[in-house]
């Protein structure tokens, strides 16, 4: 089996859900022959044609609202922004009409679209290209948020969020678009929504993030090894509706909590975590909850955007510091 | 210089405000029994609406959007309609909504508080009311896209005010329905006020219609008051998307006669003398002149007609009366399709608060 790219596994749950489900449609800028700016429709275009590959004019709006028409018509339209920056422009489409069409009909329309967007920083794009906008649309209630991890989780989530009958924001993290390869089966086989994945068990202390950042955990998590100290790192995966219990099982067993997060620390999905572990874990807990996360500042251009994100050097200082308390 | 491009906008009408046939009568309204429906329906609508100002003032009625005024426009976007059609309305296209089946239930429902009203009757396909402006243009747009994609011989119609036609929404709906050539029909509603900004505010372009010409729709303006000319254009245009041959903008030249809401009081903003000549011109009067000089209207049959609509109407403000709140936990049941484990919780909080103060 090829090994393929996290960029090459959307394109392959694109290709593999577009083949199985005619309402399935792809919308966006430069979608069409162009392939999409990271290739993420590549192919698709010449396989599939004008009528499920739609190049749009140029303006998110009109992206944005062309969904919401058709999806409550019955279409399941995969929309694309084509960068997190460019997103902000759809909001009202998508929290006054998506997000809530169920429930303000009662049941009788609506909304299974999917919102796809390049997310994050680190590859030295222009201003605008790498915003980390989840917590914005965690906040409104109807929405669900899926950040994948891994071509892996990508393939299977991205099929979930498709199949998925509400509305879906899908973040792809650009950083690690083809940061490595792995083997997935184009099986068609969805992984849930809405739960977190534990990808390294742990005692000491719980690495809780989602996206890019999973690389950094899990490197914290190997320098700790060395020095004999065992992290969970735990993939949040779906952001809204939050998993909390996965993470409050393995707080239980180490009694810290570090989250990392690349977007701006205040009013960010840390603070729900946070909240969370305050209400129902704080007698888990021996140490204080440490944030890791991008400054509560604009992210800055390029040449300052690695001291901007967290690092593994800031998640390990945060690591150490709840392993201060006993 | 040569002229690349060159455009005119038309206008339509064929009955006046004296009730006079001033054009060509189309071929529909050479029916008298045709005529007398699309007047018993503008009435039925004015009685309705009526009604439903009154009950707000009554403490019985949430805010409520009123279209007095707007009848001839309204029945005329509806009686054009086919069923499977959809209808993208703002918030006051009542008329057009009865023709195609909603229960006036319903509208006093959803100004009632109660999102039951959007889960109408008639087309279960049709949009609910759109209270954020324009945006229902560009979801027209995208049911259009989807039948244009499905190969589907429906049309989308959205309505949108004067103040409307402003937004980014309105000029991306018709970009879009120009680009990919949809069986899209936008109606701006032209009643000169957008609350208490006037027509002349919103725009320097000498018409609404001419909006349409930069995303490549055909583009006309009616007499929005003249329910004949306005049901001609639109047939027209209706029938031109359902062809394939593109998308048309319909500028309905009419006027708000009600204040913008039932929480609005546009003696604030617009001078008396304005809202008096605008009643000479609007568009029931004119109609009810032309059907009694057919002799088929008089003011018996009008009185009758009245009595039966609110005999009618009286059954749907019942109807709306006597329908009881639903329970706290139906905020939660339908948000998503299946309650995801929070939503289930927070269902769960609600409805054990409401347990515990009725025992506690």
């Amino acid at each position: 089996m090829a090994e393929i790219t996290l960029i090459e596994a959307v394109t392959q749950a694109l290709a593999y859900e577009i083949a199985h489900d005619p309402s399935v449609v792809v919308l966006g800028e430069d979608v069409g022959v162009n392939g999409g700016v990271f290739r993420a429709t590549a192919g698709l275009h010449a396989r599939f044609g004008s009528e499920r590959i739609l190049d749009t004019p140029l303006d998110e709006t009109t992206i944005a609202g062309l969904a919401v028409g058709m999806a409550f018509q019955g279409m399941k339209p995969v929309a694309e922004a084509q960068f997190d920056g460019f997103i902000y422009p759809m909001f009202d489409h998508i929290i006054c009409h998506a997000a809530r069409m169920r429930t303000r009909t009662r049941g009788r329309l609506h909304c299974p679209m999917v919102l796809r967007a390049p997310w994050g920083g680190g590859i030295r794009a222009p201003e605008h290209h790498s915003e980390a906008p989840e917590a914005l649309f965690a906040h409104i209630p109807g929405l669900r948020v899926v950040i994948p991890s891994s071509p892996a989780r990508a393939y299977g989530l991205l099929l979930a969020a498709i199949r998925d009958p509400d509305p879906v924001i899908f973040f792809e993290p650009k950083r690690i678009y083809r940061q490595y390869k792995e083997a997935v089966p184009d099986d068609g086989e969805a992984l849930p929504l809405d739960v977190c994945f534990v990808l390294r068990d742990g005692s000491d202390v719980t690495l809780v993030t989602w996206g890019a950042h999973v690389k950094e955990a899990l490197e914290t998590a190997d320098a700790l090894a060395r020095e004999g100290i065992s992290a969970e790192v735990i993939d949040v995966a779906t952001v809204k509706p939050l998993d909390f219990d996965t993470i409050h099982e393995s707080v239980k067993k180490t009694g810290r909590c570090v989250i990392v997060h690349e977007a701006a620390r205040t009013g960010g999905i840390g603070a729900e975590i946070a909240a969370q572990l305050a209400e129902k874990a704080m007698f888990d807990l021996v140490a204080p909850v440490e944030r890791v996360t991008g400054y509560d500042t604009p992210m800055p251009l390029f040449r300052l955007e690695m001291k901007y994100l967290p690092n593994v050097d800031r998640i390990l200082a945060a690591a150490k510091r709840t392993l201060a308390y006993r | 210089m040569n002229t690349v491009a060159s455009f005119t906008i038309g206008y339509r009408q064929v009955l006046d405000p004296e009730g006079r046939i001033v054009d060509a009568l189309p071929e529909f309204a050479r029916d008298p029994a045709v005529l007398v429906d699309l007047y018993q329906r503008m009435s039925f609508t004015r009685v309705f609406d009526g009604k439903a100002v009154a009950l707000q003032r009554t403490g019985k009625l949430g805010t409520y959007a009123s279209c007095l005024g707007h009848e001839a426009a309204h029945i005329a976007i509806g009686v054009a309609m086919q069923p499977e059609d959809v209808f993208c309305p703002m918030y006051r296209e009542y008329g057009a909504q009865f023709v195609r089946g909603v229960k006036p239930r319903h509208v006093l429902l959803y100004w009632g508080g109660d999102e039951r009203g959007n889960d109408f009757t008639g087309p279960k396909h049709d949009l609910p009311w759109c209270v954020p402006i324009a945006t229902q243009c560009l979801h027209a747009a995208g049911a259009a896209l989807a039948f244009k994609l499905r190969h589907e011989p429906r049309v989308a119609v959205s309505v949108v005010g004067d103040g409307g036609s402003s937004k980014t929404d309105f000029y991306a709906a018709i970009n879009s329905a120009g680009a990919y050539t949809l069986p899209y029909v936008g109606v701006i509603v032209n009643n000169q006020w957008a609350i208490s900004v006037p027509r002349s505010a919103q725009t320097g372009a000498e018409t609404l219609a001419q909006k349409g010409l930069a995303g490549g729709l055909q583009c006309v303006q009616v007499d929005g008051n003249d329910v004949i000319a306005m049901l001609a254009v639109m047939q027209e245009a209706i029938a031109r998307a359902r062809r394939g041959e593109g998308g048309t903008v319909v500028e309905a030249v009419t006027y708000r006669l009600s204040d913008h809401t039932t929480a609005d009081d546009a003696r604030r903003y617009r001078p008396d003398d304005e809202v008096k000549q605008a009643w000479d011109r609007e568009p029931m009067r004119r109609l009810r002149r032309y059907l009694e000089a057919l002799g088929v209207w008089d003011e018996a049959r009008e009185q009758a007609w009245k009595e039966q609509c609110g005999r009618e109407v009286d059954i749907e403000v019942n109807a709306y009366l006597e329908t009881r709140s639903q329970p706290i936990e139906s905020i939660f049941d339908y948000l998503y399709a299946e309650a995801p484990h929070d939503i289930a919780a927070q269902r769960a909080e609600a409805m054990a608060w409401e347990e515990g103060r009725r025992h506690g």
